[in-house]
């Protein structure tokens, strides 16, 4: 019997395993299979290889391709026409700030721009020690929130510059002292939030 | 332009001629048939209709612009492809293309051989009143026989379709979007990295302005050859090899 591939135990539910090794693989087949390989699915193809891998990488876009005959090319086309998207692994942590016209008038370029200088990244990239992304949006579509950013997956109203760096700096601080490796289970700190992020809840 | 059957029976007004269209025809195709000019850019005969540049906008009454490339005609259409208000479009919209990129005619390799720079002669674009965005991309020459200048692009896509719809490899797409949308092979490697291009130099000889040129080609001496396509389109659809240089 050959040697099981060790990749190959991440999700490996039926025991069968992707024939790649990698058994988020299965979940985009599955994708795949529900979508009957049909090109003009591949936008949601891509959302759920997103979902599933975090980011879109060269090797995965490819594969996507090839399942739905479609040239690389148009692939990466498709891909990179969306903000949504991300083709490089995200850091730890992430901010995505809106800066859609509601958001914008109510000083979305001051919060980026207190967050890039405070950890030293540009928007759409991640931290040297892979920590933080920062990023943008145009319009979460919660303009009555304006400004609004999505800090590690919630989404936080009536922002501010100064909130903003203090939400994101209590996030990396909580995952820190925590032993490392907690970094995707921050849930029982993030009660201890600065009063400073109103708006939620509205 | 696919054969048609019978005869034009689509009335239809073009700058006060009164003429007959086939149905399904584009406004384009008729206006060429009759003898009136319409300036275009991303259109190429041969190729799939992309009716991205907006150069060839006409008006349809009712002050409604359309470009004629991509708009079928219609009973009793009264179409005026050139005024005032039309002309200024177009002006506008040269000027527009020309501040996107590096479109400066004295060091480029395709100066003379430029359907941008014939439409700004055209259309007496002079100087640019918009801010300029050139530099904003690179240049890719690893390629061994071609080389593409992406800030003298005008994202026609006319190399994507040529190589997709005539070579078949596909290698071409655009990537990104607004300021930063640009032409890339494959999953934006460098072109002499791709698998797929065949070398055969078609999205060269198509490419309207600079971007795509032969390797070793000092200024002024690229020629390119859209019209090419067309040739290719009816030799293929028709059994049709009609020698190109013969007729001109
Ligand atoms: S503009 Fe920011 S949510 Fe709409
Ligand atoms: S020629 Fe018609 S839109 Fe470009």
């Amino acid at each position: 019997m050959a040697e099981p591939n060790v990749r190959a135990r991440k999700a490996g539910a039926d025991g069968e395993g992707h024939p790649s090794g990698d058994d988020r693989f299965e979940l985009i087949d599955k994708a795949l299979k529900r979508a009957r390989f049909s090109q003009d699915q591949l936008i949601e193809i891509l959302h759920v290889a997103q979902d599933v891998f975090g980011y879109l990488s060269p090797d995965l876009l490819v594969y996507i391709g090839r399942a739905l005959k479609l040239p690389p090319s148009r692939v990466y086309g498709v891909a990179t026409f969306y903000h949504l998207f991300t083709f490089e692994e995200p850091g730890d942590h992430s901010c995505t700030i809106c800066t859609g016209t509601a958001c914008f008038v109510k000083g979305a370029d001051d919060i980026v721009l207190a967050l890039s200088r405070e950890h030293s990244v540009a928007a759409g990239q991640t931290t040297a020690d892979g920590r933080f992304t920062l990023t943008t949006a145009r319009c979460l579509g919660s303009c009555g929130l304006a400004p609004v950013a999505v800090i590690d997956g919630e989404v936080r109203g009536h922002l501010d510059a100064e909130a903003a760096v203090a939400a994101v700096a209590a996030n990396l601080a909580a995952s820190a002292n925590g032993d490392d490796g907690a970094a995707t289970e921050p849930e029982p700190e993030r009660i201890a939030e600065p009063a400073g992020v109103a708006g939620e809840g509205n | 332009m696919s054969p048609r059957n019978g005869r034009p029976n689509v009335p239809v007004t073009i700058d006060g001629q009164d003429v007959k269209a086939f149905e399904g025809e584009s406004i384009l195709e008729l206006a060429r048939r009759v003898g009136v000019p319409i300036p275009t850019l991303c259109h190429l005969e041969g190729l799939s209709i992309h009716g991205g540049c907006r150069l060839c906008l006409v008006d349809t009454g009712d002050h409604k612009l359309k470009p004629a490339c991509a708009t079928e005609v219609t009973a009793e259409l009264d179409v005026t492809t050139t005024n005032a208000e039309i002309r200024e479009h177009r002006r506008r919209i040269v000027e527009l293309l020309f501040a996107e990129g590096n479109h400066i005619c004295a060091f480029c390799v395709s100066s003379g051989s430029c359907e941008l720079q014939d439409l700004a002669t055209e259309h007496h674009v002079d100087h640019i009143h918009y801010e300029l965005g050139y530099e904003r991309h690179d240049v890719d020459a690893s390629h061994p026989k071609y080389v593409l200048d992406r800030d003298r692009c005008v994202l026609c896509t006319r190399c994507v379709r040529v190589c997709d719809e005539v070579e078949g490899a596909h290698v071409w797409d655009v990537a990104m979007r607004g300021n930063e949308a640009r032409i890339v092979a494959g999953m934006d490697i460098p072109w002499g990295e791709s698998s797929a291009c065949t070398w055969c130099g078609k999205c060269v000889v198509v490419c309207p302005t600079g971007a795509l040129s032969f390797k070793g080609r000092a200024t002024g001496e690229m020629r390119h050859d859209p019209e090419l396509v067309a040739f290719l389109a009816r030799a293929r659809d028709e059994g049709e090899w009609i020698d190109r240089r013969a007729e001109a």
